[in-house]
């Protein structure tokens, strides 16, 4: 795998990193995975497994103990487990900030937050605050945030997780068109076999803790793929994989 | 009396913003309050004429007595209000340099974790510190009059604005910080579009127990700081001294009043300013 990083661009590669924290627990070990342009990867794992942990040193919130992430990114988002935005601020505003904080002239990054929150189908709700809005309608105004920086390599940590069934369906459906017109790199974090499988071209699947990367999965299927894709033998044969990967070593 | 309130709440507008059904709805929801009015007064006359004996009555003249004869005497009701009115002057300065210097105070220990270490503790001295220990000392530094009241007003008003900010200011969660990190934030940015809006409800909390405390302590000075012209807490010094017990409850009553006055505006812009703030505009 180190020879691979070395003749490939990736947008992110990790080689052999090891997170400890302070306190003595060790949250990775030995983590390697790399992540070309146009892929989306995702990365499943027992609650614990540091599958967070993961994101934030790819993210740069964290350094690693040991070993080494590069990322070749002009511009990286986040995507958090909450929708995390600020509720004095309307829908527009919110996805303003990123603009305002990087000095973007008010103009252009009205305009942008305006395409964002178009993008993610939330044209006409720009001046409703977040507590107007439904829950699977703030994850969108945090997605619409993190498009707006037009980013090379998307980062989410659980970002459905918080959603009811049929939400997260229409979410899945969403994000994997967005993802097909942005055409960004993507490192997908979540607990759902069936959300890892659908969104990706690889299933990264992790031990619990200290988390490894116990098994890597390619999808096959192009994009876009139909809901009733969940429904296939095949996509069941491929889901049965990754939750045996994970039985195994959880 | 200065806790510091978290507000994870968001009492259901709906129940202030019900379109106003007709008197009867009205006189319902006035009901309670007219009638613990009138079991108070009931148990005023009860204290007066069946507890006390008749030479003792004059510790508690009944209420027609005491409000009848000082509100329809000039001569009493004028000085008292304006007493009232330096007394309102003094909290209301009071209550700005409390509010001023409690936000100020809450985001120096806002922005470095050992500057919150240093300065909180004696926040907190400032505020278990019995008045009347200080009252000396003011009256010799500052002299015994307007400054002096001001200074008392500003020592209790302003524990609970240092102690509702800070909380405010640290109220944004985690993931927001990230966020702000994540955008490569200066310290300002994070303070001024972060920090600062999440803290405005507790801001206003603070703002809320401040008004009410200023008015209190602006009552304490005047008692205690008679030079100059009184204020409504030296002429209940000077009432009780020469037993004026009409006048006293009179004035008793008054503060109250004044009080119950200030923190009602407050609670008032609170609810506005608070709701506007997260878009819900109440209507």
């Amino acid at each position: 795998m180190t020879t691979e990083i070395a003749e490939r661009t990736h947008t992110l590669a990790l080689a052999g990193v090891t997170k400890r924290f302070p306190t003595g627990t060790v949250a990775l070990t030995d983590v390697s995975l790399s992540i070309s342009p146009g892929e989306f990867v995702t990365v499943v794992g027992p609650s614990g497994c540091g599958k967070s942990t993961l994101l934030r040193l790819a993210s740069g919130l964290e350094t690693a103990t040991s070993g080494t992430v590069e990322v070749s990114a002009r511009a990286t988002s986040y995507v958090f487990q909450d929708a995390t935005l600020l509720e004095w601020r309307t829908a527009l505003r919110n996805v303003e900030l990123v603009g305002e904080l990087r000095g973007v002239p008010r103009e252009e990054r009205r305009e942008r937050a305006r395409a964002a929150l178009d993008l993610v189908g939330l044209s006409g709700f720009e001046r409703q605050h977040p507590r107007q809005l439904s829950g699977g309608m703030r994850m969108r105004v945090s997605l619409a945030r993190a498009l707006v920086a037009e980013p090379d390599l998307a980062l989410f940590d659980e970002p459905f997780g918080a959603l009811d069934e049929i939400t997260r369906l229409q979410m899945q459906t969403e994000l994997q068109r967005i993802f097909r017109q942005e055409r960004f790199a993507g490192l997908f974090i979540t607990h759902s076999v069936s959300e890892a499988v659908y969104l990706s071209t690889r299933v990264l699947v992790m031990s619990g803790r200290p988390g490894r990367i116990v098994a890597e999965i390619p999808v096959p299927w192009d994009y876009p793929r139909p809901p009733e894709l969940r429904h296939t033998p095949e996509f069941g044969e491929l889901t049965g994989r990754v939750s045996a990967a994970l039985g195994e070593h959880s | 009396m200065t806790t510091v309130e978290s507000r994870v709440e968001t009492p259901a507008p709906q129940a202030a913003e019900q379109p106003r059904a007709g008197a009867g709805a009205l006189l319902r929801r006035a009901a309670p309050i007219v009638g613990a009015l009138v079991g108070f007064l009931a148990a005023w006359y009860a204290v007066t004429y069946l507890v006390l004996p008749a030479r003792q009555r004059f510790l508690l003249p009944p209420p027609h007595e005491v409000y009848g004869g000082v509100f329809s005497n000039p001569q009493l009701m004028a000085p008292m209000m304006e007493a009232l009115g330096r007394s309102f002057a003094v909290a209301l300065v009071g209550l700005v340099i409390a509010v001023v210097l409690g936000i100020a105070y809450a985001v120096v220990m806002s922005q470095w974790s050992w500057a919150e270490k240093i300065l909180y503790p004696y926040a907190v001295i400032l505020q278990t510190i019995p008045i009347l220990a200080l009252v000396p000392l003011i009256g010799i530094w500052l002299g015994y009059s307007f400054l002096a009241r001001v200074a008392v007003c500003v020592i209790i008003a302003l524990f609970p604005m240092i102690a509702n900010t800070l909380f405010g200011l640290q109220s944004a969660s985690a993931a927001a910080h990230d966020l702000f990190t994540l955008n490569k934030a200066t310290r300002w940015q994070r303070l001024m579009k972060l920090q600062f809006p999440a803290a405005v409800p507790s801001i206003f909390t603070g703002l809320r127990n401040a008004a009410g405390l200023s008015v209190i302590g602006a009552i304490v000075g005047d008692y205690f700081f008679q030079q100059g012209a009184p204020g409504i807490g030296g002429l209940l010094r000077v009432y009780t001294q020469r037993l004026q017990m009409e006048a006293l409850l009179t004035s008793v009553t008054l503060t109250a009043l004044f009080g119950v006055v200030i923190f009602t505006i407050f609670a008032v812009l609170d609810r506005a300013v608070v709701g506007r703030w997260y878009g819900r505009v109440a209507r």
